[in-house]
């Protein structure tokens, strides 16, 4: 069988230079012994590694941790979800981002938003941690 | 037979791997049974588990449409950046947990567990941590040969509420009744036909094959139902890693998504295949000395005439240069092109492959001009780091009205940033 995989979305991030000189000709940089290695956004958030996913957020009840409608998520499926963690939750096969919280035997899905009340996980929800939540990243326009 | 030293292999195989695949970002679809079709919706070619009682391989989409609605069966186009993605995702997780690895296609790989105290439990980590970190269910099958490990996996697969999706079949115990109790035809690599001469000869079952006579098999057959019977009976014969020779011919052949009777698309078609076709020449490190281009009509409809036509150019001399490639299928496609008729698809093949250093540098030969090297090296750096396309012939357009038809194409939830996931919070 033959296929044909058109890999991670690019085949490695755009790489910063921590420092780029112009070096003269016929003088050597001072600083050319100095520079240890770049900087890769890529790696800071980790998304080329096999268990993370981004995905795009819809929707403001998460406002009160800075995360907003139209922002990307990062999300880690290697994470074992616990107490306080923003997740994408799966609640009855509907894909949603919440705070898991863990109080006493009940479960809940917090918002961070006051316009948004909490959603106690009840005993016929069916309820999967999909992922937690790393960073997120916002457009600031230009 | 088995001793400490003998080796342990592992298949990972994925469960409906594309059907699984669409349902990672499709969780309302996780009880719904799910068929994948071929390129240009035709056929099907992948089916979720259950869907497979009711949908065979490879039953036309446009014959078995209203059956799927009536049955609440949904339907995809195949979506290979999507599949290419995950299918990555789940063989570097493979890698990170193993030594050595070999990916044997999309969705299997061969893993050595050689040295290993408990392999059942490595298969089942495997199993958990692989499910965990991308929503693919895997099967594991564990024994002391390749052949008995996809036997293994088959036997997990079938057997799954039993096994929990991983077979260990080194205990002889375990894999003679595995053997006894597998039909001769499930066996990897024994074909129908194959099937047929050895139920002739009383070999109904795996146990049958692996107690018959090896050199018998050899002389009756081939070397490759010989080691099949060493392995079915735990002499390991395969080892991980054997690469494929280069291939002898590369072909790039696909139906248009409609019907066309002008000469000028044709050709784009042509010169896109060709990209593709030479994109796999350069990447087994091939040159190729002739090219076979051909077009024909649909050969099915009984109003419509049919007409199918090819022709093979010689290069001037052996090339991986996908500016001369595309020249000569584009004047050949010209050349075999009859007006009037309503073609369905055209085909690209690199015929005469040879390895560099196998084509004699005689003095007087014309070798491809380094320069041209040069070029087509940045070619595919460019490609490979912005995406298949970025830089290409001109004749090839970015968007044809011609290409192929996928209306039921999932998103490419994991290779592009416009297309990513949507998850609420509201």
């Amino acid at each position: 069988m033959s296929f044909t995989s058109l890999g991670p979305i690019a085949a490695d991030g755009v790489r910063l230079p921590l420092c780029s000189f112009k070096v003269p000709a016929g003088f050597p940089s001072p600083a050319a012994d100095h520079i240890e290695k770049e900087i890769s956004l890529d790696e800071l958030l980790g998304i080329r590694a096999p268990h993370v996913y981004l995905v795009r957020i819809d929707g403001d009840s998460m406002q009160g941790v800075g995360i907003y409608s139209g922002d990307l998520a990062v999300v880690d499926r290697a994470i074992e979800p616990g107490h306080g963690h923003v997740v994408v939750a799966l609640l009855n096969n509907d894909p949603i981002c919440k705070r898991l919280c863990l109080r006493g035997k009940s479960v809940v899905l917090q918002s961070e938003n006051p316009k948004y009340p909490d959603r106690y996980v009840l005993e016929g929800d069916e309820l999967t941690v999909w992922g937690v939540i790393t960073y997120t990243v916002r457009s600031h326009g230009h | 037979m088995a001793t400490k030293s003998a080796p342990v292999f592992a298949l990972v195989d994925c469960n409906s791997f594309y059907a699984s695949c669409e349902r990672v970002f499709r969780p309302d679809l996780a009880k719904v049974p799910i068929v994948v079709l071929s390129n240009n919706d035709g056929c099907v070619i992948a089916r979720s588990y259950d869907a497979k009682p009711h949908v065979k391989m490879g039953e036309p989409y446009f014959q078995i449409k209203d059956r799927l609605e009536q049955l609440g069966i949904v339907a995809f186009s195949s979506n290979y950046a999507l599949y290419g993605d995950m299918s990555e995702r789940v063989m570097s997780l493979i890698e990170s947990m193993l030594p050595a690895v070999e990916v044997y296609s999309i969705d299997e790989s061969f893993a050595d567990l050689s040295g290993i105290v408990d392999a059942t439990a490595m298969g089942r980590q495997l199993r958990s941590r692989i499910l965990q970190c991308t929503g693919i269910p895997v099967g594991v099958g564990i024994a002391h040969t390749k052949t008995l490990a996809k036997l293994a996996n088959h036997t997990a697969k079938r057997l799954q509420a039993h096994t929990g999706g991983v077979v260990n079949l080194c205990g002889d115990h375990e894999r003679d009744w595995v053997l006894r109790n597998t039909a001769v035809s499930e066996v990897w690599g024994v074909g129908r036909r194959m099937t047929a001469h050895l139920e002739g000869m009383g070999i109904k079952t795996a146990m049958d094959l692996a107690k018959a006579d090896p050199w018998s098999l050899r002389k009756k057959f081939s070397v490759v139902i010989e080691k099949t019977a060493r392995e079915l009976s735990g002499t390991a014969c395969l080892e991980l890693d054997e690469p494929d020779p280069p291939k002898q011919e590369i072909c790039c052949s696909r139906m248009f998504g409609k019907r066309l009777t002008e000469l000028a698309p044709i050709k784009e078609a042509v010169a896109t295949y060709m990209m593709r076709a030479s994109e796999k020449l350069r990447a087994q490190k091939s040159y190729c000395k002739k090219v076979r281009v051909s077009i024909r009509t649909g050969m099915f409809n009984p109003d419509e005439a049919k007409y199918a036509k090819g022709v093979v150019v010689t290069l001037p001399y052996p090339t991986d240069d996908v500016r001369l490639l595309t020249r000569a299928a584009v004047d050949a496609v010209a050349h075999v092109f009859q007006p009037g008729f309503r073609y369905s698809k055209a085909e690209v093949m690199l015929l005469d492959l040879r390895q560099p250093g196998e084509f004699s540098d005689d003095l007087f030969a014309v070798n491809q001009p380094a320069e041209a090297s040069r070029v087509m090296a940045v070619l595919d750096a460019i490609n490979g780091r912005w995406g298949r396309g970025t830089l290409r012939a001109a004749s090839v357009p970015g968007k044809p009205d011609w290409g192929m038809r996928r209306e039921m194409m999932s998103q490419s939830y994991t290779t592009r940033v416009d297309q990513l996931w949507r998850v609420s919070s509201h």
